[in-house]
């Protein structure tokens, strides 16, 4: 049913639907909406969950981490500061194999403190073995979450799910959104079957120590569980767009790619801009494409390498820098690329909130043409 | 063997590590000083000490490690100390 | 004769007359099988589950080396959701429960999560080579604390966290020693038997860390008590219902059969720094009446 509504309460609904056990969250802007709206739920009775109120970011996915442990479906979201603090449980909850699915909405890290949106928290967990999807828009963001517990509780699997949303650019906006029925969730993302569990009656140990006899080992299994995510997601994706008419199985989709010359690349809701840029540029007759990540992590190289065949020059557009480095981004569309005589133009842009307008796209895409790139783009050089 | 998922595992390959194997002394338990109260068995820390069907109590020689405190806090006096032979 | 032992298995890696150890054994004895066990990372852990040798025969977590008190109060919420009656047992040693993962026990604790915490309390870091802790004692030596020629050893007096835990209103709080194995195996039945956050701090010597032989562990820790330097109590409702009382004795009789304490004697008896501690001994015997008044005298026996 088509809702108008604002991003973080169609996020909470689809969270809603998706039955989670438990949640266990803290409130962080811009993710607030997000965690009360599920509250207001649990107040109501319209969510049968334990909501554990938490005292930190860092209790709230330990909280999770124990209670996917015992079996449960969990939940938490947060963004920035708040996945900072996260981060050694961000590698324990995926190294223990546990389907955690988290919602992301993107915002700067400090210092400076900045509440406003890039992509910079998420995209530095890149290394911490959870899955990350990338919504463009409000349908995608809600829609994704019912892919990520799909994908992560697959046996196959066993990976946590990051779903990024922009901070404030889709959290705090109304949209039209199709949520899908409880009737149609239950469908398509059955009860969580836990492979193993904390259980008195069939005793495990879980979250060992591994010496160096068998550490790579490990490691090793982690990354093929990402490996194997990329057919999960693709079998998730194609399931969904049956059932309900908008099919996510790639991790990757095109905008006017088919004859371009010019390719930019970006994630989040950056493309919705792009694409607009696009259709001008089109009727300005200039042969620009999009590809958009969605998933991010697994890296689908592959992809890359296939969507950007026929083009003669890349653009990357990364809301996040490896300061030192590139935009993160760029250097893995690289990296996909690697063998190929085309040019990859990285462009940081849109940090601690900063706009990205139409024009700026069409900028992007001139520096492109002229061969010049790896820069900030936007800066205002007279406060430097 | 698949590794368990996570690095989990079931439980029972902790006996599989023969602790015995660093003892430098070894308890010797004097049944005639005995009274059969089970300190020995309370305290131990590898928990390797075994009630016998006579109600006398043995240290599993697998598993002991030969820290002294059964005989330390014997209330009988009724293990000694005894340098292991090897 | 049975290759395996009881619910906390033999073939662990403990140091011989490790304290810890029979403080595995004794929550097992405990709790029995229906339990949970959240272990922080620390010498307990490390001795008892390198990968697949697990000592544990109950279903036992490790998640960080401070977080036990938040996977425990998720735990907790997963079972109460699935009906399940499993009790859900968190333990810590003292640096993960005195310092790093106080945030996770306040906020356990002021959640009022149905679940028991139990701190190993060896009053150092061990399992990274004895440095000291918020649960260190006065004078102590460690790695982190050595005493030298300008110092005597620790220059902190241990956390009183039993009542920081009983603030947060827990129903019920103990202290116990391994010392008297009994009254640790009934302290723990209470708690895990209280509903509520319940926590029980269990003095556990450690022979590598504090400097003695493996045998001595419990008859340390019986002089810890017989000292006053460790007061074995119960605080229900966040009042103190029981300690134990005794007859005491001076601190030196503690403190001489250690190492991290040897400065205090050796190249000279320091009997300024002894005083002090022997202070300590004094007003914890005077908060919890833990002096055995002797028939027909009129004063303790308090030298």
């Amino acid at each position: 049913m088509l809702e108008i509504t604002e991003g973080s309460h169609a996020v909470a609904k689809a969270v809603k639907m998706s039955r989670p056990q438990v949640i266990a969250a803290y409130p962080i802007t811009p993710q607030t909406h997000i965690v009360e709206a599920l509250a207001d739920m649990v107040a109501d009775c319209e969510l049968d969950a334990e909501y554990i109120t938490v005292e930190s970011e860092f209790s709230a996915l330990s909280a999770c981490l124990g209670a996917s442990a015992a079996g449960s479906r969990t939940y938490s979201a947060t963004t920035s500061q708040g996945l900072a603090l996260m981060f050694e449980v961000c590698f324990n909850v995926s190294g223990m194999r546990l389907p955690v699915v988290m919602t992301i909405a993107n915002r700067a890290l400090g210092a400076p403190l900045s509440i406003w949106n890039d992509q910079q928290d998420s995209i530095a967990l890149r290394d911490s073995g959870w899955l990350q999807f990338y919504a463009e828009d409000n349908q995608e963001a809600t829609d994704l979450h019912y892919i990520a517990y799909k994908v992560a509780e697959n046996p196959e699997v066993l990976l946590p799910a990051f779903v990024c949303f922009d901070g404030f650019i889709l959290s705090h906006t109304y949209e039209p959104v199709d949520m899908l029925s409880q009737e149609d969730v239950d469908r398509y993302l059955p009860a969580y079957k836990p492979v193993q569990r904390l259980d008195a009656d069939d005793p495990i140990s879980m979250g060992m120590y591994a010496t160096p006899e068998y550490y790579l080992e490990f490691r090793y299994e982690h990354d093929q569980a990402m490996k194997r995510a990329r057919n999960a997601i693709n079998k998730a994706g194609k399931e969904f767009g049956e059932m309900f008419g908008r099919d996510y199985s790639a991790l990757v989709e095109g905008y006017r790619l088919e004859d371009a010359d010019t390719a930019i690349i970006a994630m989040g809701s950056l493309c919705g801009t792009i694409k607009d840029a696009i259709d001008e540029m089109r009727s300005a007759g200039k042969k620009v494409g999009l590809l958009k990540i969605r998933c991010f992590r697994p890296f689908p190289a592959e992809e890359i390498r296939n969507a950007l065949s026929h083009v003669k020059r890349v653009a990357v557009l990364d809301k996040n820098v490896s300061v030192g480095a590139k935009g993160a981004v760029a250097i893995e569309v690289r990296d996909a690329l690697y063998g190929k005589a085309l040019p990859v133009l990285g462009y940081v842009l849109g940090l601690g909130g900063r706009d990205v307008r139409i024009s700026d796209i069409r900028n992007i895409v001139s520096l492109a043409e002229s061969g010049k790139g790896d820069q900030f783009y936007g800066l205002r050089t007279e406060v430097l | 063997m698949a590794l368990g998922i996570g690095c989990s595992s079931r439980p029972g390959k902790a006996p599989n590590n023969k602790t015995g194997s660093w003892r430098v002394f070894k308890p010797k338990f004097n049944h005639e000083k005995c009274t059969k109260c089970g300190m020995c068995k309370t305290i131990c820390p590898e928990g390797c000490i075994e009630e016998s069907e006579d109600e006398f109590f043995i240290p599993n020689e697998s598993y002991c490690k030969g820290c002294g405190l059964c005989a330390e806090e014997c209330p009988s006096d009724a293990i000694t100390m005894e340098q292991e032979e090897k | 004769m049975a290759e395996t032992c009881e619910l906390f298995d033999c073939g662990h890696r403990a140091c011989g007359g490790c304290g810890a150890a029979l403080v595995s054994r004794l929550i097992l004895k405990a709790t029995g099988k229906d339990v949970i066990i959240v272990s922080a990372t620390g010498c307990m852990e490390v001795f008892s589950t390198p990968y697949p040798e697990t000592a544990w025969k109950v279903p036992w977590i490790h998640s960080l080396f401070e977080n036990n008190s938040a996977v425990a109060s998720g735990i907790e919420a997963a079972l109460k959701k699935q009906g399940r009656k499993e009790k859900v047992v968190a333990i810590g040693g003292d640096g993960s429960t005195f310092d790093i993962g106080m945030l996770c026990l306040s906020g356990a604790f002021e959640r009022g999560h149905d679940f028991t915490y139990i701190c190993y309390d060896n009053e150092a870091y061990m399992n990274t080579g004895i440095q000291r802790s918020g649960a260190t004692p006065y004078d102590a030596s460690t790695t982190t604390s050595p005493a030298g020629k300008c110092s005597k050893g620790n220059t902190k007096q241990k956390k009183d966290l039993p009542q920081i835990l009983a603030a947060h209103g827990a129903p019920y709080v103990a202290t116990a020693s391994i010392a008297y194995p009994s009254d640790v195996v009934k302290k723990i039945e209470k708690a895990i038997n209280t509903p509520g956050p319940c926590y029980v701090q269990i003095h556990a010597p450690c022979c590598t860390g504090w400097g003695f032989e493996g045998e001595k562990t419990l008859a340390i820790g019986k002089l810890a008590i017989e000292t006053g330097l460790w007061v074995n109590f119960e605080m229900e409702n966040g009042v103190v219902t029981r300690a134990k009382k005794v007859v005491r004795k001076p601190v030196e009789t503690y403190l001489k059969e250690q190492k991290r304490f040897r400065h205090l004697f050796k190249p000279k008896v320091n009997a300024e720094e002894i005083a002090k501690i022997q202070a300590i001994a004094d007003k914890n015997a005077e908060k919890y009446g833990i002096d055995l008044k002797l028939k027909n005298k009129a004063d303790p026996v308090v030298p």
